[in-house]
């Protein structure tokens, strides 16, 4: 039942009886029109949307006296602009609650579903979709949010779209897009004990930097990824944008049934099976070819950690602070003395050496309750340090609720740590919970731009784990560490 | 949306790299539900430096950004392209945008001109040493123009065929797509069942 392949497919251009990767048979499946000269037409299977980018999609819908195609394939949350804090009561800045109760105006008046705060569903736009069961293989997936490539980690083809675009969305349900090319990151080998998806995937942006993925659908494959549990995958997902891919996905497996077996919105009887068997068909045939390939070893990644100002200016946690000359490239030298006067950093302090004021759990990245579950297991029976301030951010009410089941709550508060409400929050630093100018972060997050976290904020970029032994020890740290501390 | 088709404005350079869309506007600045107000968020860290190119005479009045390499990376927020064009800014050159940036640039009507890292160091030295020097853009032709005599600068720039067409026509491009119902409908009717719905 796949769809033919578009005019200017790379298996027209090789020949006709070449494979397909996975990316292209998901995009061959959606055209709903091709010409020459212009881009695919695709059609949304899903289209998710928050406050922050969609108020004037629904305004230019109205302008144009135009409705929403299909309100049955749209879901909204709020997530990025609500409190973490009073989450229950009215929101308290003005300009924020006006622009929440835009969205649930426009649910409203569109037929929209809508998780408000208070809903048991509301929660972190990637995070809810997945757990909901919505997120499935084989879906095109859209929202006005750039980590959308999360949803791959199941098989989809998911991308971050512009306010324009969701309201060509809302009004047609389908895209223009223009055929990307295709990219394979191989990871082999067995990750080692204490390093996680999301050192994986530092590693790989160091690795090709910030633009090494640009134009590129991303499909990371290999034993060390089908390893990893579907929260892990969503990890690596997450983070195809900051090394500038449009989107990033995984083969869907027995891993990817199981999670989603059962969820509430996931096929059923019947349907579940015919679900599966076309699933098990998304996978790329093995005379594929990719545009591009990348092949890494697991067996040699380390905490990773960044010491700069984008995803792509990090370093193993055992090394130091690197110098502008270190570089090459007289580009990266100037980006690398931007950098370290912007984070406050001299060259060659050692990562280990540098103390942090916040840490920041949580996000679309590292918010899920793996995650949750990870830092308890370390911080239990401990305390955070003196002059730290830990925040755990669950990424949606469910997620929560689950750790609140699990006395994680309990765990988290005993050893000092602020327990909050479901949102983006310190990620992206739009409702209060921002740094101080000056402030130093460890973020479990995805971006550590100049600002992100808050105006002159110093940013990051860590694990879980990482994260959770920085905020005891006060200084960039893992877990094994803390064994060092005990014997001393 | 306005139709494009040619602009000459006073050039601003920055010189900076990996300008990512929280540089161009914080998140702070995104609690707006209009297109339009978003002139003070631009560059809002920047702003506070009086040496900032934006601070200075003639380049606050200019409309023809010419920025490094991956400049609107990151967050896809529109509001990048909003405040640029709240400002006064028509035209972005760059040797290479984020993809989400580029896409909404062009659905704006904000010309994101992708030209070689070279031009942008020339252009750099020419608007720095001569302030206030014009940059003509020429989209039918796709050239880049600024200077005269021995500093003359004139080159190409990259911009997708469809992109260009739909700048240079003023194009809606729901109005086009929905051109193609049929297409949609027919689409859906093949769709498979175990697709998820919301509702
Ligand atoms: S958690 Fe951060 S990256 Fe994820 S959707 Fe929210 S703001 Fe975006």
């Amino acid at each position: 039942m796949l769809g033919q392949g578009s005019k200017t497919g790379k298996n027209e251009r090789k020949g006709a009886l070449m494979g397909k990767t996975l990316a292209e048979k998901v995009w061959d499946e959606h055209v709903v029109r091709s010409a020459d000269g212009e881009p695919d037409l695709l059609y949304i299977d899903l289209h998710l949307i928050h406050e922050v980018t969609s108020p004037q999609a629904f305004d230019g819908l109205r302008l144009a006296g135009r409705g929403v195609r299909r309100p049955e394939l749209t879901l909204a949350t709020e997530d990025h602009n609500v409190p973490t804090l009073d989450w229950d009561k009215p929101i308290a800045d003005p300009v924020s609650r006006t622009q929440v109760e835009t969205l649930r105006r426009n649910a409203e008046e569109f037929g929209i579903r809508l998780h408000s705060l208070g809903d048991i569903d509301q929660g972190i736009v990637h995070i809810i979709g997945p757990q909901l069961g919505l997120t499935q293989p084989g879906l095109t997936i859209v929202c006005g949010d750039s980590h959308t490539s999360t949803h791959g980690a199941f098989g989809a083809l998911a991308f971050g779209i512009g306010t324009s675009e969701v309201e060509h969305v809302l009004a047609t349900q389908t895209l223009p897009q223009a055929r990307p090319k295709t990219m394979a990151v191989t990871v082999n080998g067995v990750l080692p004990d204490g390093v996680t998806a999301k050192d994986l995937v530092l590693t790989l942006i160091a690795h090709t930097g910030t633009g090494g993925g640009q134009g590129y659908v991303v499909e990371y494959r290999g034993p060390a990824i089908e390893a990893l549990s579907m929260e892990a995958r969503m990890t690596v997902c997450n983070m195809s944008i900051e090394w500038g891919a449009k989107a990033g996905l995984i083969a869907p497996d027995q891993t990817t049934f199981d999670y989603l077996e059962g969820r509430k919105e996931a096929p059923k009887g019947e349907e579940w099976e015919a679900a599966v068997a076309y699933w098990k068909t998304l996978v790329t045939d093995d005379d594929a070819e990719f545009d591009e390939e990348i092949v890494l070893d697991a067996s040699t990644m380390t905490p990773f950690v960044t010491w700069g100002t984008n995803p792509g200016q990090g370093v193993p946690l055992g090394a130091s602070v690197p110098a502008p000359g270190d570089f090459e490239d007289a580009t990266d030298q100037i980006a690398a003395q931007k950098a370290l006067e912007y984070m406050g950093l001299d060259a060659g302090t050692p990562m280990r050496a540098i103390k942090v004021d916040t840490v920041f759990v949580g996000s679309c990245t590292n918010g899920r309750i793996e995650d949750l579950r990870t830092a308890a297991s370390i911080i239990k029976g401990r305390r955070v340090a003196a002059d730290t301030r830990l925040l755990v951010v669950p990424g949606s009410a469910r997620v929560r609720l689950q750790a609140e089941d699990e006395g994680l709550d309990v765990i988290f508060k005993e050893a000092g740590a602020e327990w909050r409400g479901a949102g983006c929050s310190m990620c992206l630093g739009m409702n209060p919970d921002q740094l101080a100018p000056g402030e130093r972060s460890a973020s479990t997050s995805n971006r550590n731009f100049e600002g992100r976290q808050g105006k002159g904020g110093r940013t990051h970029l860590v694990s879980v784990p990482v994260a959770t032994a920085t905020a005891i020890r006060g200084t960039l740290s893992s877990p094994a560490d803390l064994d060092t501390d005990g014997e001393s | 949306m306005d139709a494009f088709s040619t602009h000459t404005g006073i050039g601003v350079p920055l010189r900076r790299n990996n300008v990512d869309t929280d540089q161009i506007i914080p998140a702070v600045y995104l609690k707006r539900v209009t297109r339009d107000g978003f002139a003070d968020g631009l560059f809002a860290a920047w702003r506070n430096d009086p040496s900032f190119v934006l601070n200075r005479k003639p380049y606050d009045a200019g409309s023809v950004l010419v920025a490094g390499p991956d400049f609107g990376t990151g967050s896809s927020r529109e509001h990048a392209v909003w405040a640029l064009q709240n400002y006064g800014f028509r035209v972005v050159v760059s040797p290479r945008f984020g993809d989400i940036f580029r896409g909404n640039s062009g659905k704006a009507g904000l010309l994101a001109a992708q030209v070689d890292e070279k031009v942008v160091q020339r252009l750099w030295d020419l608007l720095e040493s001569q302030p206030g020097t014009t940059v003509s853009v020429d989209l039918e032709s796709r050239t880049i123009k600024a200077g005269e005599g021995v500093d003359a600068i004139e080159d190409s720039f990259d911009i997708d065929d469809y992109t260009r067409w739909r700048l240079l026509e003023g194009l809606d491009d729901i109005g086009i797509t929905l051109s193609h119902e049929a297409d949609i409908e027919s689409y859906e009717a093949r769709r498979s069942s175990f697709k998820p719905a919301t509702l």
